[in-house]
């Protein structure tokens, strides 16, 4: 009976001191972006993170890009949603329709230092849903041997499609297995190239599909005449299953078109010199613009300390510059230091064209069924490489199917 | 005796406790769910689904996409059908012939049965690859210029069909074999007597008697076709423009990459009709020409 007494005692006092501490609390985090190599440094985010709030633990789960979406669907749909979970800008848009995230109340934070356009694309309106964290865009990267041995002048940033079909003709000549630029042909391309040439997939609403205006159509054409009449960009038949990636590291590419994030395995793997320059237009310069963000679950019960950790994954310059120096993208807090860390890391030498290129980023069409609308659109796309299909052939008849089914 | 019985009546209960409720959970609660499903919009995120009655069929139906894949699928059905049983049924015919290399051979050939479906499809992948395939580089020795196998909407379907029936060759002709196996040898030893030469013999006997057999192997062989998909998923995702999408993997893009369950429920619930429905037909068309002793 005493030690029953003596026991009590010890619970009773120790639940009288508890709430003298103010409560911890602990949110879930949920991503993909670290998979595969960025795991210490969104550790070493997490640390900062719980150094400044002492209150706040933050566990993470790591899951690969290829599970994440179906995983995060089911966890949402069972309601076992993280409270702070990471979406790219293509399905940024089906969440926040679906009332699955909650709005962000950001009054208690310093977003200043966020890159504006970033910033923009997680907005419904003027409502922000979603915290950028880091983003790419594209440019050209080209293999300066190439360029030197056809004796062409590298790439600037004034050049347009005519300039780069002129050296990518010449790299072209100098052997039968060496080809001049790479842009593939697909949706994704598309809705970039397109407004390259003063068009675009849909009017200026979204609310209707502008497939097969003129422009388009005169864009779709000269992409196909890379493939089909100049040959300066192999046919899938001479790519024989190889990667784009793989073929420019082999030395028989002289430009491609493609993502930032390239820089790392570029730098390791090309036993030649490369460079880069802002991307090319037909007309106007346009180039890709990608994003991940940090996204609060409307289910959580711990929305403000969520909210708090998305902020400072996104906006501040700690976090900011701990991703520039693991050379992860880029961090959308664009602090000096930041910008130096970024551009120190070499090559390529002209960095300052990934900051040029900011300056025309474009996004696909902010529509929930984007994927499915891509997988339609392509077969199309195909049909006019194979030749089955004039090029506005195939876009009157995706139009006529896109904008009868969407 | 009675509570003998009782007591193993109850222990054949317990056993199969396990089964029957792994049959339940994972089979049969998602079968009614899919039912219910296939009548709303349900899209995973949004939370609970909406009834929409009977539009996601209508859809179906309406959609350009339903009817390329049944044409996909009949093109499989048409070349992969008579491919596997008569080569299933000729080499058959060759394994009842009791030669040890046969034996062998047999062996060999149940190789790909046991090979996983993803694994067999990665490699003919690379075999098959237009400009540095095996396959096209072989062919290129005797002067052939190979097609671009998976990457040509002509072929890749064709291509489809080679794969699936080196993978399912060593199984059928294995279960052939085991009905040439169960004809009575009586029935042979008698018509040689009556002086039938080897094709009669073939003809009046051993195609007859095996019949039953080759209704299974028609049966199962057919139903596979319509659920055609790691393959598929392997070795084209359905591509070029299309030209191998089928079903399953149709079931498979829009419930997990489009998240639309309530479509891919609908597709689903429209495949299991057709498959009943065909099963069906087999059977009554089965006493036409299918001969049990």
């Amino acid at each position: 009976m005493k030690k029953l007494l003596a026991v009590l005692t010890v619970v009773l006092f120790l639940a009288a001191c508890t709430p003298a501490k103010a409560k911890e609390v602990t949110i879930k985090f949920l991503n993909y972006s670290s998979n595969g190599g960025q795991e210490a440094t969104l550790t070493a985010m997490v640390d900062a993170f719980e150094v400044a709030n002492p209150l706040i633990k933050v566990e993470v789960e790591t899951l690969g890009y290829a599970d994440y979406f179906t995983q995060l669907a089911t966890r949402v749909a069972g309601g076992q949603a993280p409270d702070v979970f990471e979406l790219n800008i293509e399905n940024f848009r089906a969440y926040a329709d679906k009332g699955a995230i909650a709005e962000l109340d950001l009054s208690k934070f310093d977003i200043s230092k966020i890159q504006p356009t970033t910033l923009k694309a997680f907005q419904i309106g003027t409502k922000q849903y979603g915290l950028p964290t880091k983003f790419s865009n594209v440019v050209l990267i080209y293999n300066k041997d190439l360029f030197d041995q056809a004796g062409v002048a590298y790439p600037t940033s004034s050049w347009t499609w005519a300039e780069e079909l002129a050296a990518a003709q010449k790299i072209r000549a100098l052997g039968t297995d060496i080809y001049g630029v790479f842009r593939p042909i697909q949706t994704w391309e598309f809705y970039k190239t397109v407004v390259q040439n003063g068009g675009s997939m849909m009017n200026a609403d979204q609310s209707a599909f502008t497939l097969n205006s003129a422009q388009n159509v005169e864009a779709l054409e000269i992409m196909i005449a890379r493939i089909n009449t100049t040959n300066v960009t192999p046919t899938t038949e001479q790519l024989g299953g190889m990667g784009d990636w793989d073929l420019f590291k082999s030395g028989r590419l002289g430009m491609i078109v493609t993502g930032i994030w390239a820089f790392n395995d570029f730098a390791t793997n090309c036993d030649f010199a490369w460079d880069i320059a802002v991307e090319p237009g037909i007309k106007n310069h346009a180039t890709h613009f990608f994003s991940d963000a940090v996204v609060v679950s409307k289910d959580s019960k711990v929305i403000a300390a969520a909210t708090a950790f998305a902020a400072f994954l996104s906006g501040s310059p700690e976090a900011a510059l701990l991703r520039a120096n693991a050379n992860w993208d880029l961090p959308v807090a664009l602090t000096d230091e930041v910008i130096a860390a970024f551009k120190a890391v070499v090559p390529p030498a002209n960095k300052q064209a990934v900051f040029d290129s900011l300056n025309y980023l474009v996004m696909p069409p902010s529509l929930e069924k984007f994927g499915a609308v891509a997988d339609d659109l392509q077969i199309y796309l195909s049909k006019a490489i194979a030749g089955e299909l004039t090029a506005k052939e195939a876009l009157d008849q995706a139009q006529a199917l896109i904008s009868g089914k969407y | 005796m009675k509570i003998m019985e009782n007591k193993a009546r109850f222990y054949i209960m317990l056993f199969l406790v396990p089964s029957i409720l792994g049959f339940i959970v994972f089979s049969l609660i998602p079968m009614i769910s899919a039912l219910y499903l296939s009548f709303t919009n349900w899209d995973v995120i949004g939370g609970a689904p909406d009834i929409i009655g009977f539009k996601n069929f209508i859809d179906i139906f309406k959609s350009v996409e339903f009817y390329r894949v049944m044409t996909n699928t009949m093109k499989f059905i048409s070349l992969y059908i008579p491919g596997i049983l008569v080569s299933s049924l000729l080499l058959a015919l060759m394994f009842n012939r009791t030669m040890k290399s046969v034996a062998a051979f047999r062996v060999l050939l149940f190789i790909p049965v046991l090979t996983s479906w993803i694994a067999g499809s990665i490699i003919w992948k690379s075999i098959l690859s237009g400009q540095y395939g095996m396959l096209n580089n072989l062919l290129a020795i005797v002067g052939i210029h190979g097609p671009a196998w998976l990457t040509d909407p002509k072929w890749a379907m064709i291509s489809i069909v080679m794969v699936s029936i080196w993978k399912d060759l060593g199984f059928f002709s294995l279960i052939i074999f085991g009905g040439l196996r169960s004809i009575d040898r009586t029935l042979y030893e008698a018509a040689k007597i009556d002086g039938a030469n080897a094709f009669q013999i073939l003809r009046k006997i051993t195609i007859p008697l095996v019949t039953p057999t080759l209704f299974f192997v028609l049966v199962t062989t057919i139903i596979n076709s319509f659920q055609l998909f790691p393959q598929i998923m392997v070795m084209t995702a359905g591509g070029p423009m299309g030209a191998t999408q089928v079903m399953v993997e149709r079931i498979y893009t829009y419930g997990f990459r489009y998240f639309e369950m309530g479509y891919a429920s609908a597709l689903a619930i429209v495949l299991l009709i057709i498959i009943v429905t065909v099963t069906l037909i087999q059977m009554v068309l089965q006493k036409k020409w299918v001969f049990y002793e």
